[in-house]
């Protein structure tokens, strides 16, 4: 016996999780102008590995793979945490954070839809608690390399570990501008000795970094005008950022960075777009995506300025993920007709 | 131009109501048998008053109401009543239920049709009248209207609204009714107007009618009648009672609450016909117009008797191969019947073929991921994701805290739902479950006290016992002992002798399983029970000589 609906309107989680990819693409396309093919290879590698795991978990668990393979979402959680890794991350760093974003995260919580916290972000945390050298090697942006590597030697780097001859580490990678000032602060530096002397900081974020940042907001922008994300969580999480660093760098501006130049980070827009909008894990109320975003960006600033990490990001939406049940209980929106009855 | 509000939520599906709308509604025919079951309306279902074999009228009454949430039953054509039992009925649960069988005799003789001077008759008893005419609403929710035309209510009824949403896809019923009998739709008003006392009538109509809404209107002015009649945007769930009010007049009808609780009445244009042929032409509701369409060959509108199989609409507007089913009502809100031999009932709206093309089956049902696409498209501004989990872990007071009876079910969160899961088939579940606690909760409650009662009353009687003992006792100690005498021994005698008698009468008739055995297994159980009187004989000797 089937009941109502017996029509159904075209869509699906497969389409939802594409449409995610795709508005992925430009920042993946900003990413290999400024950094080169590395962040190509990581997402290929994430992919398989995603698809893998994906696939040995369902047989684990006895569920039916084609359907829930072809969901997407493994594919989704493989972009987001190959893009919170630096991009020549080594293989095996990719095949840790997966395990644990798929294997633990996702699939020990029950799979698609049950998952407590953000897959992607646990592998993210797992991979820099445990591995803090390799998770701020970052690419050095092509304009700032000796010597750009071509496809081939970043597939040789990252599989094998090895480089052209003549070619040092440094040549390759360098800090992050989050990274920079952290080291430049705990030096006892002025925000503004730091920025004098570093060549990583470019007009508003970091040289290279605030094009990714354009361009996953423009791909964000893009999300939400196809009503996949709403509007509340990336504004809500922007804002967060905004008012938190302002008011620090107000009381502080020699050890607090500018709030622009906070949100001109790829993390804080990949973040706010894509990582916090995760709906799965995040809130489902208006007033409750408010809250969420404004205490994703409030405890990133928080950690990137007081805590042991150059980047908040991923700690401040799992912690926000720990709050969602209470903030959707509070936030419940009164029912048709609810104002009238007391 | 009257102002018109917005309710919250609603889908945009495809409208699919050409196909029958274009042609007129077909005169109704009489099928070789009716099937009219007893439980048609909402409330206790009718009483029947008549017998097997016996011949009945067009339009006779064949079950009373019972109760006052009830209606009557007529005979829908003249005939012999051939059966009174359970038969396939149409109804989501896919059980039969009590139904009166007709076979009829071609000839559909009225009985004696007498019309109602319903303005000098006294209201109570034109209420009593409709409920006897079988009256219900034809919307889909079939509840009496006589109950909902008793204005005895708290705030008055100011408003009487004309429902003409027709918002699922596919029907086109009222539609049709609206063109064709505008002015016994706008006479039915009429006498509700009468009835209720409402200052106000408007007739809502959603704007993918517009020849439908010119009929009203042209309807009203010939009559005379002060009708407002509101083009109304084609949303669905337009049409439903809370969303039809906020529409037509801003108010917002209280959680929990019907559309009377902010004076507003809402009754659907069939019923409003119903009513009009009841009271002016003293026809009771004994046929409907029923959309018959989907994947049959000519779409269109029929007069149909209730009780005439759905089988044999099918087959009129040209049954098709890869008929795949039938759903009972729209794609939204229907549900598919057991067989296509159900008959139709006051509540059939229409009767929609289903063909794999114009139904694929759904595909499969992912878990859901909270992306909450149900949530701006619910009408009654719940929250069907939160909803959904609660009735999936049978948390059924948090599904109660978040107004899971709010819900009516409409089907617009089923609709958008990326994952496919079928929420409503959730919540029903969630609200029968409720249900059945409640009723089984009070059945509890019942037998508890019963028991209580029973302690108690066994205790009292035994302290009255002990109470007539001892005074008994009291007054035997006062008198001298009873010796027996002759005539009770006498007595004694005969009842023993009487008790010997019926023990050798059992034991003679009573039959043995070793009746009818060979003369060897005989003797081998009297062997057996020879020794078994010895193995009684040792036991009963104490196991140890007593000591002298």
């Amino acid at each position: 016996m089937t009941a109502s609906a017996h029509i159904l309107q075209k869509g699906s989680v497969t389409r939802v999780m594409l449409l995610v990819l795709a508005c992925l693409l430009p920042g993946v396309l900003a990413y290999v102008w400024q950094f080169g093919w590395g962040i190509v290879i990581n997402l290929a590698w994430a992919s398989i590995l995603a698809l893998a795991l994906e696939a040995l978990a369902l047989r684990l668990r006895s569920y039916p793979l084609k359907p829930f393979l072809a969901d997407g979402s493994a594919v989704v959680t493989a972009w987001l945490l190959a893009l919170s890794l630096p991009p020549l991350a080594p293989w095996w760093l990719t095949l840790v954070g997966m395990l644990f974003a798929i294997g633990v995260a996702k699939h020990l919580y029950g799979g698609l839809g049950q998952n407590i916290f953000n897959p992607a972000m646990i592998g993210f945390a797992v991979l820099i608690i445990s591995f803090p050298a390799q998770m701020t090697q970052w690419a050095a942006p092509l304009s700032l390399a000796a010597q750009p590597l071509t496809f081939g030697e970043s597939l040789g780097f990252i599989f094998g570990g090895g480089l052209p001859p003549g070619l040092g580490l440094d040549a390759v990678v360098s800090a992050t501008p989050l990274d920079t000032l952290r080291t430049g602060l705990l030096q006892q530096h002025t925000l503004h000795e730091i920025q004098a002397a570093s060549h990583v900081f470019g007009s508003v974020g970091g040289v290279g970094g605030e094009w990714v940042a354009a361009a996953y907001l423009a791909g964000g922008l893009i999300l939400w005008a196809l009503r996949i994300v709403p509007w509340q969580v990336p504004a809500a999480f922007l804002a967060g950022i905004w008012l938190t660093a302002g008011f620090l760098h107000w009381a502080d501006a020699g050890r607090y960075a500018a709030p622009w130049f906070q949100i001109a980070t790829p993390s804080a827009m990949l973040g706010a777009f894509f990582i916090a909008t995760d709906p799965v894990t995040g809130a489902t109320t208006p007033r409750g995506r408010l809250i969420f975003g404004l205490g994703a960006g409030f405890l990133t600033v928080i950690i990137r300025a007081f805590g042991g990490y150059p980047d908040g990001v991923a700690f401040a939406i799992l912690l926000m993920n720990l709050c969602v049940p209470l903030i959707d209980a509070y936030t419940q929106p009164p029912v048709f007709g609810a104002a009238k009855k007391k | 131009m009257m102002e018109l509000h917005r309710f919250p939520g609603g889908i945009h599906p495809d409208e699919q109501k050409a196909q029958s709308a274009a042609r007129p509604i077909h005169a109704a025919f009489v099928p070789k048998k009716l099937v009219v079951p007893l439980r048609q309306h909402i409330g206790q279902p009718a009483k029947p008053v008549v017998q097997v074999g016996e011949h009945v009228l067009k339009g006779q009454m064949i079950a009373e109401a019972d109760g006052y949430v009830s209606v009557a039953i007529h005979a829908p054509s003249s005939g012999t009543v051939t059966d009174i039992g359970l038969a396939a009925v149409p109804h989501p649960s896919g059980l039969p239920d009590l139904c009166i069988t007709i076979a009829t005799d071609g000839k559909d003789e009225w009985m004696a049709r007498t019309p109602v001077d319903w303005r000098n008759t006294d209201p109570a008893a034109l209420r009593g009248h409709v409920r006897d005419m079988g009256i219900v609403g034809l919307g889909g929710a079939v509840f009496p209207s006589s109950i909902k035309l008793d204005p005895a209510g708290n705030p008055p009824i100011h408003t009487l609204v004309l429902n003409g949403g027709e918002c699922e896809p596919w029907i086109t019923c009222d539609d049709r009714l609206m063109r064709e009998c505008a002015e016994d739709i706008l006479e039915g008003a009429r006498i509700m107007q009468h009835l209720l006392g409402a200052s106000r009538v408007i007739a809502g109509i959603e704007d993918n009618k517009p020849e439908a809404i010119a009929a009203m209107r042209a309807a009203a002015q010939k009559l005379g009648l002060a009708v407002e009649v509101a083009a109304m945007p084609t949303i669905y769930p337009g049409g439903g009672g809370k969303q039809i009010t906020k529409t037509l007049t801003g108010l917002d009808t209280p959680s929990g609450g019907r559309t009377t609780d902010v004076g507003v009445q809402v009754f659907n244009m069939g019923t409003s016909y119903a009513l009009a042929r009841a009271i002016l032409h003293g026809e009771p509701l004994i046929s409907r117009i029923v959309t018959v369409t989907g994947h049959v060959l000519r779409p269109q509108n029929y007069e149909v008797l209730i009780g005439t199989p759905m089988r044999e609409l099918l087959l009129r507007a040209g049954e098709r191969d890869g008929t795949t089913g039938i759903i009972m009502g729209g794609p939204m809100m229907g549900f598919d019947v057991p067989n296509p031999d159900v008959p139709v009932v006051k509540s059939t709206n229409c009767v929609l073929a289903k063909s794999a093309e114009l139904f694929p089956p759904k595909p499969r049902e992912l878990p859901c991921i909270r992306c909450t696409q149900c949530v701006p498209v619910c009408p009654a501004e719940l929250q069907p994701q939160q909803l959904y989990w609660f009735a999936r872990a049978k948390d059924l007071g948090k599904a109660q805290e978040y107004h899971l009876f709010d819900c009516i079910e409409c089907g617009c969160c089923s609709y958008v739902c990326p994952s496919h899961i079928p929420l409503v088939d959730y919540y029903r579940f969630a609200k029968s479950e409720i249900w059945a606690r409640e009723k089984e909760k009070r059945l509890a409650d019942t037998a508890r006290d019963r028991h209580e009662f029973r302690l108690f009353r066994q205790e009292r009687e035994k302290k009255e016992k002990a109470e007539r003992l001892a005074a008994k006792a009291q007054t035997k100690k006062a008198e001298a002992p009873v010796l027996s005498t002759p005539e009770q021994d006498a007595k004694q005698k005969l009842i023993q002798e009487a008790l010997a008698r019926a023990q050798a009468k059992k034991a003679a008739v009573s039959p043995k399983n070793v009746d009818n055995l060979s003369p060897v297994k005989q003797a081998e159980i009297a062997e057996i029970e020879a020794r078994r009187a010895k193995i009684r004989a040792i036991a009963k000797q104490p196991v140890e000589p007593e000591q002298p």
